[in-house]
């Protein structure tokens, strides 16, 4: 039989089981979207549609209260870590190769190359250490924590937009008598923003989804969204977590789309 | 007796997209390429020269027509079951191979025995001259070399045909015309049928037996290199090749009088408004009163070394390029601004079609 | 010839921009080495340290911390015998970890070449699709898994609704719920490495195989996977490395019952009360974890020679 097309990049099999990836990979997902719409508790009864469960939830005194806890350390650890990243960006693109650059790379890299529970174990350790000596408790902790290993987030969009900016641009600029902060601030830094509003929200993002460093360096009562549903799992479970799961499902999504708008090729 | 052709392209149509803004890259395409020819495809980008080759060798296949190879059809078999190989515009060497295994990676794919893959790919290695780069990665050749090495692996599995999409366009001009020479050596050597692509219409007159002009998707005309040169077809082929005056006439026979006035001779008989062609080495200066001399003033010179351009209006302003030997030293020059006068080499003129 | 003597200036400019570099730099390598890097110090300080009555630490040294990783004290005759369960721990999660490397791999190779062999419009949707998975919250992701396979779970019954079953299969709590949580978690993590070598990859290569007689599976076998192998070591240390140190994903589908090495640290630190041991096992894996990195990054740069 003849074949009426011969495409050079087709595998067999390849697009079947891609295919079964993808509807793999969502298919758990949209069940817990769906059964948060579900009146009934157990997943074989199929009640009626209702946002009963969002509204238990948002009714929630400890749920409201660990979302604005999360909120909150996830606006301050994206600040903090962009403005951080974005400072190493620019020291260590662009110019030439330095002695101990390669030290400077391994360390902003290094939150992505150690198991989070090793760092969670750690940072426990350290900050029970201070707590105890010094008594003195409260956000900063987390937000401490978050900010560090939300850093290689931040740093590799705003880096790879720096690599991809155009040199000459500058040149000009210096051409045009601008000086180097002109420069930076004219020239530099807007050409630079979507890269750094895009490191923002990954650090934003990573900073809402952490679960195991949070879990081991919060103090009793400091619960963040993800570590209060990591508690409910222990319980009897209700579509009020499924209710919350799509919430932070949306914001996600949300955030992502955003991030990538903002870094498509074209400007 | 007539011998198979090597290839046979029969109404080859070949579409992309659908309905209204569908574009043929081929428009009924037919062709013969004659077995142990150097056969070249010439034409502008966009003409579709590498769209054919592209079908020949497998890559893609026609919307509609026939591709025959020695009289079989393979219109719609697969690239790795057609006994032709291609010699791609970037070379396409693997790089993760050395320049010995990327030349062996047709033979060991067709399941030939160890010894004979060994004996023909340093059989390959001494034809392009490469026996000393046999071990290294591709990527530490140069551009020339890389080029022979992606020669040597489409000739190892010895196939019917050999296509090359424009293979010589990334070299520099010294190293083109040295390829130019080997793969006419080397063709003529293996006796291959070669199918040569390029838009470089002194590349196709020196290399080729004979010659295939595209445009539009269309084959304009085939031809050795002297009868596309001298006998174009169409306005097209006469302008694609070389350089040409284009008159307007109207003729009544073998006479046809210009929009001046002037009246030519014609080689073939035909009648009503026609296009003229004369190539501009065919352009003699001749004094006015000879018979047949055209007058003109020359408007410009181009000094060219060992021609010289004049360009010249005729008595309605019509131009005409000549093409001359440049005056020896010591001869009187030619001057901007002068009355002169024209005759047309007799059978120089050519009544052309669209 | 590079010219090496450089004038005086430009050295100077040279060590500016050195100096600017590292003043840069420097605001974010303090918070990572007051809430990153220098914690891991004193995790190994309490490595050597005498564990505490009621938890903690006492501050006398001693090797119990890590003599307990492999061996524990049988309270009846007072000497060391193998620690029989750490034992099953450390080989689950080896295990674990290897077959959702594996699994991945074989589920991802092919989901990552169909991304990036599609048209580019196209391409950037389902590059998207695969992303959101791949950023969702792991707890959600996790408890997604448990929704789908716990015994009123959609796979029991959608099972049971078809009559394949008539009772709901026990998946969860066990090795295998554990094995297709980490798989469903991972397996964005091997994609993108994937896609990003197959992006790079030169599609006329493909071509230029078939046109020298290769089957398809010889051009995957003999041109594909050696050119993509550093894709396909990436992807594999960023699924191989978290499997071996999970944490959330072992406890919400284990149970507690089939504990890996992120629980068993995690026990130290509460019932078990035994902080140096906790330190010692956390201490050990980051020295597992780092030398497959380093496995990673010689392999890397050894493809760099035909780039």
């Amino acid at each position: 039989m003849a074949e009426r097309r011969f495409s050079a990049t087709r595998l067999p099999g390849f697009a079947t089981i891609a295919m079964l990836a993808f509807l793999a990979l969502y298919i758990p997902i949209l069940t817990l979207v769906v059964y948060s719409f579900n009146s009934e508790v157990t997943m074989g009864n199929w009640g009626d549609l209702t946002l009963a469960w969002y509204g238990k939830a948002w009714a929630n005194a400890d749920v409201k209260d660990a979302t604005l806890r999360s909120l909150t350390i996830a606006g301050l650890a994206a600040v903090i870590s962009t403005t951080l990243a974005t400072m190493a960006a620019l020291g260590t693109t662009r110019r030439r190769a330095f002695k101990g650059q390669t030290f400077i790379y391994v360390m902003i890299n290094q939150p992505l190359m150690v198991p989070e529970i090793v760092t969670a174990v750690a940072l426990m350790i350290l900050f029970g250490l201070i707590k105890t000596v010094t008594g003195v408790h409260g956000l900063g902790y987390l937000v401490l924590a978050h900010s560090a290993f939300c850093i290689p987030f931040a740093y590799l969009p705003i880096r790879a937009r720096l690599e991809g900016m155009d040199l000459t641009l500058e040149t000009a600029a210096a051409d045009l008598y601008a000086s180097a902060w002109a420069t930076f601030r004219r020239v530099t830094l807007p050409i630079l923003m979507p890269g750094v509003i895009a490191g923002a929200m990954l650090a934003f993002v990573v900073s809402l989804d952490d679960v195991v460093i949070t879990e081991f360096v919060k103090s009793a009562g400091q619960d963040t969204l993800p570590t209060y549903m990591l508690g409910q799992m222990r319980r009897q479970l209700t579509p009020e977590i499924n209710a919350i799961s799509t919430g932070l499902l949306l914001v996600t999504v949300a955030m992502l789309t955003a991030f990538f708008l903002l870094t498509r090729k074209n400007d | 007796m007539t011998a198979k052709n090597a290839i046979e392209a029969r109404n080859v149509v070949k579409a992309f997209g659908q309905g209204d803004t569908a574009v043929r890259a081929l428009d009924d395409v037919s062709v013969e390429i004659r077995q142990g020819e150097f056969f070249t495809l010439l034409g502008p980008s966009g003409c579709g020269k590498t769209t054919l080759l592209r079908l020949i060798a497998g890559f893609e296949m026609p919307t509609d027509g026939l591709i025959l190879l020695d009289g079989q059809d393979i219109t719609y078999l697969p690239p790795n079951k057609r006994p032709v190989n291609t010699v791609f515009q970037s070379y396409a060497l693997f790089p993760h191979l050395t320049v010995a295994q990327n030349i062996s990676f047709g033979l060991e794919m067709m399941g030939k025995p160890r010894a004979e893959i060994a004996a023909r790919t340093e059989k390959m290695l001494a034809l392009v001259k490469l026996e000393a780069m046999a071990g290294r990665k591709t990527s530490q050749l140069s551009g020339g070399q890389q080029q022979r090495v992606a020669l040597a692996r489409a000739l190892a599995p010895q196939p019917k045909v050999l296509l090359l999409d424009e293979p010589l366009s990334a070299l520099d001009l010294k190293l083109r015309q040295a390829m130019q020479i080997e793969l006419k050596r080397l063709q003529q050597e293996t006796g291959i049928t070669f199918v040569f692509v390029t838009h470089d219409q002194e590349e196709a007159l020196t290399m080729s037996d004979r010659i295939g002009v595209m445009s539009n998707g269309k084959l304009q005309q085939v031809g050795t290199a002297k009868e596309i040169y001298t006998t174009p077809k169409n306005r097209f082929v006469a302008s694609f090749i070389g350089e040409t005056n284009f008159l307007a006439a109207k003729a009544d026979g073998t006479k046809a009088r210009l929009a001046s006035g002037d009246m030519v001779d014609l080689a073939v008989p035909v009648s009503g408004d026609v296009t003229l062609t004369v190539r501009p080495e065919q352009v003699r200066l001749a004094s006015a009163n000879e018979p047949g001399a055209l007058p003109a003033t020359i408007t410009n010179l181009v000094y060219f070394g060992t021609d010289t351009h004049v360009h010249l209006a005729l008595s309605d302003g019509t131009e005409v390029t000549a093409r001359v030997q440049s005056p020896a030293t010591g001869d009187a020059g030619l001057e901007k601004g002068a009355k002169a006068a024209i005759r047309f080499a007799p059978g120089a003129v050519q009544v052309v079609g669209d | 010839m590079a010219d090496i003597h450089m004038s005086a200036a430009e050295a100077a400019q040279i060590k500016t921009s050195a100096r600017h570099g590292w003043l840069l730099s420097l605001p974010a390598l303090v918070v990572l080495a007051a809430a990153a890097v220098g914690p891991l110090l004193i995790v190994v300080v309490y490595s050597f340290l005498e564990a505490g009555k009621h938890g903690n630490v006492v501050g006398n040294f001693s090797t119990d911390g890590w003599r307990g990783i492999l061996w524990t004290k049988d309270i009846f005759t007072d000497s060391y015998v193998l620690a029989d369960a750490h034992l099953t721990i450390f080989w689950r999660s080896i295990k674990l970890s290897f077959l959702t490397t594996m699994t991945t791999f074989v589920v991802g190779f092919p989901t990552a070449w169909f991304i990036a062999t599609r048209p580019p419009k196209a391409r950037a949707l389902w590059l998207f699709l695969i992303t959101i998975p791949f950023w969702t919250n792991l707890l959600i992701r996790t408890y997604a898994i448990n929704e789908v396979i716990r015994a009123e779970g959609l796979l029991n019954l959608a099972l049971m609704k078809v009559g394949v079953i008539s009772e709901p299969l026990k998946l969860i709590y066990t090795d295998i719920a554990v094995f297709v949580g980490m798989t469903y978690v991972y397996l964005p993590l091997m994609v993108l490495p994937l896609f990003a070598a197959i992006d790079r990859f030169d599609l006329r290569l493909l071509e230029a195989g078939y046109d020298l007689y290769a089957s398809r599976w010889q051009v995957l076998r003999r041109i594909v996977l050696p050119i993509v192998k550093p894709g396909i070591i990436a992807g594999s240390i960023l699924v191989f490395v978290p499997s071996l140190g999970a944490y959330v994903t072992p406890r919400v589908l284990g149970g507690g019952k089939q504990m890996m090495i992120g629980n068993l640290i995690e026990l130290q630190f509460l019932a078990g009360k035994n902080w140096p041991l906790g330190a010692a096992l956390s201490m050990t894996l980051l020295v597992v974890v780092t030398i497959a990195l380093l496995f990673y990054v010689r392999a890397a740069n050894g493809e760099k020679s035909h780039g």
